[in-house]
């Protein structure tokens, strides 16, 4: 009791010393952002300033964002300019050469092969992961739990683990060095994660629902695609996000798989490019950089639905 | 993982949280006749989970039973020759391999470092997110920024940034900075659990934050009106109502933890000193480096059983605090 008493006394005291614009934004930020139509409030329930949050919470930026302006700015730089003058500080003569340099390197080409795979394992991941799910929910036989307590222990499986086994299977079905070597492998590491997210939501679809349905005389597909994708699409989005990072920016799979630059994806074309430029560090950053728009572009575009998208299925 | 789902069928009637589960199971169902036995039933055929258990099948569980085979076998790639040696890889990886027992240590190192260090920020930066006013909204979107980045692209940055030459410690040279950042077997261990924390902690903080908004807010009120500080309120309802979500990140961070290879490869290779050969380094160079296949599946054996452990361990210790702070929550 004493010490709660304590904490309340103190707290407000802190914050106003530290930051003392900040109950006032918490007033303004609460009819902007509050959750679910609760903007009519005067105030969230505790409004003294979260202290620890807020110093945390400002580090934390200067952390995320000092790698990040080290290499945009490193990359607008020449060879001889990193070397003469401060690195932290931006160039006065910005060059473009490090871009031209590695788009000349077939960066397009590079790009598009990780479009191809990102996009075929995810659509693939989504088709697969939703029926299973359905059958998994559903199914009044034995084998429905048995396959989801099989899937989730497939979570557990590190996917570096069976790396060997997968280099001689796709050297024995004569894919190694394909896309397809890229592209089925991860979508069945993909598997566990997407069903698990995906029956979560599922189970959740009332059972009238199905029963109206079935009384309608509906059949499997039928249920399938008019109840079963249009109710787990949050589901759906969380998986594919979170699948399309992971396959967008693997590397040992590239690294295992394949070998030729007619196959390389975004990732192992930058470790190949540090091969390639050696010492010329701007230009290294500058492939960085490049492999980092694309997402960027989609993030700007999309950022609602991507992070909606990303926690909706994982706070389940 | 099991668990997440699982109370929504099980405690239903007596969870005042659960309107939607209680009413569901009251209201009477008068269409179906009840489950019609034989072939007659009414689910979803298995073929509709077939794609997903042939893919899952053929590219997971058969090299998972593989890798264990392997693990028994001398494959020479070069000669093409196989052949079954009983133990005597484990004998090799387990004894006279010297390397084997420190991987073992430093992923240990690695996995606690790596945890203890994301899981706190992860969550004090989830609940700092999930706050009202709007600059938090705009740190954010700039949180989210090391997601964008390929675990290639990080590594070529930190190893520019670390670079004596032209990094921080060139930059800031009056700071007393090291310098050798990347090649002090003393230092390099913390750089990696620092720089795969920068990639991970942003994902888990997005998954922490979306757990506090689902928290609902009539419990902040209530508890406001009893006279809870932050402090009382953070421990007491907001720790508890995320266990779902510590459970489902925990799970995450630590499997993933021991999967941590691209970042290490790429900035480090594993020197110097092998001071980060962690288990997969080391299974990957014993491997593709040195060609010794049987000697790596034995490594990636063990990092398999490392795996199944945790995650079990994890779901055991989910299952017993579920059941006692339900009963609180309720």
């Amino acid at each position: 009791m004493t010490h709660t008493a304590s904490t309340e006394a103190k707290m407000p005291d802190a914050g106003q010393g530290l930051n003392p614009a900040e109950p006032e934004g918490g007033a303004q930020g609460t009819k902007a952002f509050g959750p679910k139509g609760r903007g009519t409030k005067p105030a969230r329930p505790y409004e003294s300033p979260n202290v620890l949050g807020g110093i945390l919470g400002w580090v934390w930026l200067g952390i995320i964002i000092l790698p990040i302006y080290f290499i945009v700015i490193t990359s607008f730089r020449s060879r001889q300019d990193l070397a003469a003058n401060n690195q932290l500080v931006p160039t006065a003569e910005p060059t473009l050469q490090n871009f031209v340099r590695v788009i000349e390197n077939d960066f397009f080409h590079f790009f598009l092969n990780s479009v191809i795979v990102t996009i075929s394992t995810v659509a693939v991941v989504l088709a697969v992961s939703v029926m299973a799910a359905y059958y998994i929910t559903r199914s009044t036989s034995w084998g429905g739990g048995r396959l989801f307590q099989m899937i989730l222990l497939g979570i557990a499986i590190p996917v570096q683990a069976t790396i060997i086994p997968v280099y001689y299977l796709i050297q024995y079905l004569g894919l190694y060095d394909t896309l397809w070597a890229l592209i089925l492998p991860q979508i069945a590491f993909a598997i566990p994660l997407s069903v698990l997210i995906i029956v979560n939501f599922v189970r959740d679809i009332p059972n009238e629902l199905f029963e109206s349905m079935r009384v309608d005389g509906a059949g499997e597909w039928k249920i399938l695609t008019s109840l079963v994708l249009p109710m787990s699409k949050p589901a759906l989005m969380t998986v594919g996000i979170y699948q399309a990072l992971q396959v967008w920016n693997g590397f040992l799979f590239p690294l295992v798989l394949t070998q030729s630059r007619d196959v390389r994806v975004l990732p192992l074309s930058l470790w190949e490019y540090q091969g390639q430029f050696g010492v010329d560090t701007p230009a290294t950053l500058a492939a960085v950089v490049l492999s980092a728009l694309p997402l960027l572009a989609a993030y700007i575009v999309g950022r609602r639905y991507i992070v909606a998208g990303l926690t909706a299925g994982f706070s389940k | 993982m099991t668990e997440t789902a699982a109370p929504r069928s099980t405690d239903a009637p007596e969870s005042p949280q659960g309107p939607k589960v209680a009413d569901e199971a009251k209201r009477p169902r008068p269409t179906t006749p009840p489950k019609k036995s034989g072939i007659h039933r009414q689910g979803p055929s298995f073929l509709m989970a077939v794609p997903a258990v042939a893919l899952f099948g053929l590219f997971a569980l058969v090299p998972l039973f593989g890798v264990i085979a392997i693990s028994f076998l001398d494959w020479q790639t070069v000669r093409g020759t196989v052949e079954w040696v009983g133990t005597s890889n484990w004998e090799t990886v387990l004894s006279d391999r010297s390397f084997t027992w420190r991987a073992l240590e430093l992923t240990v190192y690695f996995v606690v470092g790596s945890y203890l260090f994301q899981m706190p920020t992860a969550l004090l930066l989830g609940v700092f997110m999930a706050g009202a006013q709007k600059y938090r909204a705009l740190l954010s979107v700039l949180y989210f920024l090391p997601l964008l980045f390929s675990s290639v692209a990080v590594g070529l940055t930190f190893q520019s940034l670390f670079s004596p030459n032209y990094g921080i410690s060139a930059a800031l040279s009056w700071l007393p900075l090291p310098n050798d950042w990347l090649s002090n077997p003393n230092l390099v261990m913390f750089v990696m659990v620092f720089v795969v924390g920068w990639c991970f902690i942003p994902f888990h903080a997005l998954l922490y934050q979306a757990g506090v908004r689902q928290i609902p807010q009539t419990m902040y009120e209530a508890a406001t009106l009893d006279g809870a500080g932050r402090v009382r309120q953070f421990f007491s309802i907001t720790l508890p109502q995320l266990r779902y979500t510590f459970i489902t990140s925990s799970t995450l961070m630590l499997v993933g933890s021991l999967t941590y290879f691209d970042l290490i490869y790429v900035l480090t290779g594993g020197s110097p000193a092998n001071a980060v050969r962690i288990l997969p380094l080391d299974m990957y160079i014993e491997g593709f480096s040195s060609h010794n296949l049987g000697n790596a599946s034995v490594i990636a054996v063990i990092l398999v059983a490392i795996g199944l452990a945790l995650s079990l361990l994890l779901n055991v210790l989910s299952g017993s605090t579920k059941m006692q702070s339900d009963k609180a929550g309720a």
